[in-house]
């Protein structure tokens, strides 16, 4: 068997040698499930020390669930692939060789990115959860209409600033990919920020009392729960107003952010070679 | 007046290396690498410069300053009296380049729809796109190309249609870093052709860089040899041959076996049977001159005067300079 397996054997030796050199990676890991964990008690824990009524009704959850599935590849949840890739290349002195400015040749990107994959899977996922679940008689669980006109304006208007957003946070980690010369970094710490401060794992009013001054103010909720809560009408009138300036407070916030760091990281760009 | 100056150039990079032991990722050390130590150079319009030096030597550091994707530690820069790095937008827009490793063209798209999106980058204006396209397809056999992807180009196709990408919006200075790396020997002479084109019939400024010297001997009037970050000669081929090995070869089939050859001037390099080269300086005994003399005593078949493989002057100058890749 020895001289049989022998190579094998080498194989997993070398290969689990290694893969153990991964410390740091492993630390993030790590932190990363912390971090998972934590929201999973925090939920249960609001769900079964649930006193008072519930945050919103069970129809207006559904509508954020499945717009939040239509619109799942609005995300931010990580960097522009063409750019790690050039980074890993050297390619990355190309971008700065064209006659543009930078960061919005990037956010230019951003945007198509963000537009194009929705565009292709929204169409039919809105189809399924709005007019299949009620023609095969499911219609407790399908997605309802907008809940009014203004509700629908308002929509509109709030998932241009999701774009607008989408895209500052996707630059945002396509800078910190340039400056740490890789994806991983900005990938791993943003995307469990982004999956759960959107609301995308679980709708952001069903979080405990006093997280919720907390979750209305933080950037990554414009991403998902603005749209969403204006739709079904859980978010009205002014309140729905003073939430569309919020997005649009933070759009402006990351540009500027982003700005700073492109600026920043492309001065001490470093390229491979002599 | 000058077009390119370039005076007391320096690039530090600071290095992070892990620190010893298993903990070594949380010690970070710095290292400094002093990738240009003081170049200096100006450059005429018009001119072709050819820039030659080991791996590491600062060679592409000194293009990419130039082209304004890196910003010096410390000295003064010029093209077309805008400072690179400070003004990019203004300075790329009327530079071309192309870099022999790298690739500019989408790797999915068509080579036109490439080159579309690239007027459009450039804002070129569509009559003069039409013109420049027209041309480069011409000059550069595009033709048959332009349909496909650039995934499944070879890479002498492919260096062709980067070439002409960098070209479209009609740059005045166009920077080439090893244009000429891991072609073929039709490719080779294909893109040295049309560089030639641009440089002397165009009058296109050319900043070349190459570890292949035959492009430097095909090319440039004038080299630019670097080294350990630092200009250590400027001059001709010509004359950078005079300083390094100014010697000529002598390579000799005799009609008749002939015994010790003891020819005054001369060195013997090898000899099989009835060929022998010898080496000798010309300034001393001028070829004619020896070649008769050698004439007069031996019955000779065959005669050829070379200089020096270009590659074997370099690397002599190298050795000198001890410099190696780093």
């Amino acid at each position: 068997m020895s001289t049989a397996l022998r190579p094998y054997a080498a194989v997993v030796r070398a290969r689990f040698s290694v893969l153990l050199q991964y410390r740091a990676a492993a630390l993030a890991g790590f932190l990363t499930q912390c971090w998972w964990g934590g929201i999973k008690v925090m939920v249960l824990t609001a769900f079964f020390t649930a006193t008072a009524g519930a945050p919103m009704t069970l129809p207006q959850a559904i509508d954020y669930v499945w717009l939040g599935q239509a619109l799942f590849t609005m995300l931010p949840w990580s960097g522009d692939p063409d750019v790690a890739r050039m980074v890993r290349t050297g390619d990355v002195a190309y971008e700065r060789l064209r006659p543009l400015d930078t960061y919005t040749f990037w956010y230019s990107r951003a945007v198509a990115r963000r537009t194009a994959n929705p565009a292709l899977r929204a169409v039919p996922m809105l189809l399924t959860a709005g007019i299949l679940f009620r023609l095969v008689g499911w219609s407790a669980y399908a997605l309802r209409a907008p809940s009014g006109v203004e509700a629908t304006l308002f929509f509109i208007l709030s998932i241009a600033l999701v774009v607008a957003l989408s895209a500052a946070v996707s630059v945002l980690i396509d800078a910190i990919t340039v400056a740490t010369l890789s994806d991983r970094g900005a990938t791993v710490l943003i995307a469990p920020l982004v999956i759960v401060l959107s609301g995308s794992l679980v709708p952001l009013p069903l979080f405990p009392d006093w997280m919720q001054p907390i979750l209305r103010n933080q950037p990554f909720a414009g991403l998902m729960d603005t749209p969403f809560r204006i739709y079904s009408g859980h978010l009205a009138g002014g309140v729905a107003v003073l939430a569309l300036g919020r997005q649009a407070f933070w759009v402006c916030a990351l540009v500027i952010l982003g700005r700073a760091v492109m600026r920043r990281v492309m001065s001490r760009l470093q390229t491979q070679g002599g | 007046m000058s077009h390119i100056i370039v005076e007391d150039l320096t690039k530090t990079f600071r290095v992070a290396e892990r620190g010893d032991g298993p903990f070594g990722f949380l010690r970070r050390r710095k290292r400094e690498v002093h990738a240009l130590r003081s170049v200096s150079f100006s450059l005429r319009e018009g001119e072709l410069l050819g820039v030659i030096g080991p791996n590491g030597a600062g060679k592409s550091t000194t293009i990419k300053i130039l082209c304004g994707i890196l910003e010096p530690t410390s000295g003064r820069c010029e093209v077309g009296g805008l400072v690179p790095w400070r003004e990019r937008i203004r300075h790329v827009a009327r530079i071309g380049a192309v870099f022999g490793q790298r690739t500019q063209l989408w790797w999915d798209l068509p080579v036109a729809d490439s080159f579309a999106l690239l007027s459009d980058v450039y804002r070129v204006p569509p009559t003069e796109y039409r013109r420049a396209f027209d041309e480069l397809v011409a000059l550069l056999d595009l033709g048959r190309l332009l349909t496909t992807p650039v995934r499944q180009l070879s890479l002498g196709q492919r260096m062709r249609c980067e070439i002409a990408a960098s070209m479209l919006h009609s740059p005045r200075v166009l920077f080439l870093d090893e244009p000429t790396i891991g072609l073929d020997a039709v490719a080779k002479l294909a893109v040295r052709d049309f560089v030639r084109v641009l440089n002397r019939d165009r009058g296109v400024t050319v900043i070349l860089t190459t570890h292949d010297m035959h492009d430097v001997e095909a090319l440039a009037e004038r080299v630019i040899v670097i080294g350990h970050g630092q200009i250590l000669a400027d001059g001709t081929l010509a004359s950078l041959r005079q300083n390094v090995l100014g010697e000529r070869r002598l390579r000799i089939q005799f009609a008749e076996d002939v015994g010790d050859l003891a020819i005054p001037g001369t060195n013997l390099r090898q000899r099989s049977g009835r060929s022998v080269e010898l080496s000798f300086d010309p300034r001393e005994t001028p070829a004619h001159t020896l070649i008769a003399a050698i004439a007069a005593r031996y019955d000779v078949e065959d005669v050829h005067v070379d200089e020096p493989p270009v590659d074997e002057v370099v690397a002599r100058f190298y050795a000198r300079h001890e410099l190696e890749a780093r």
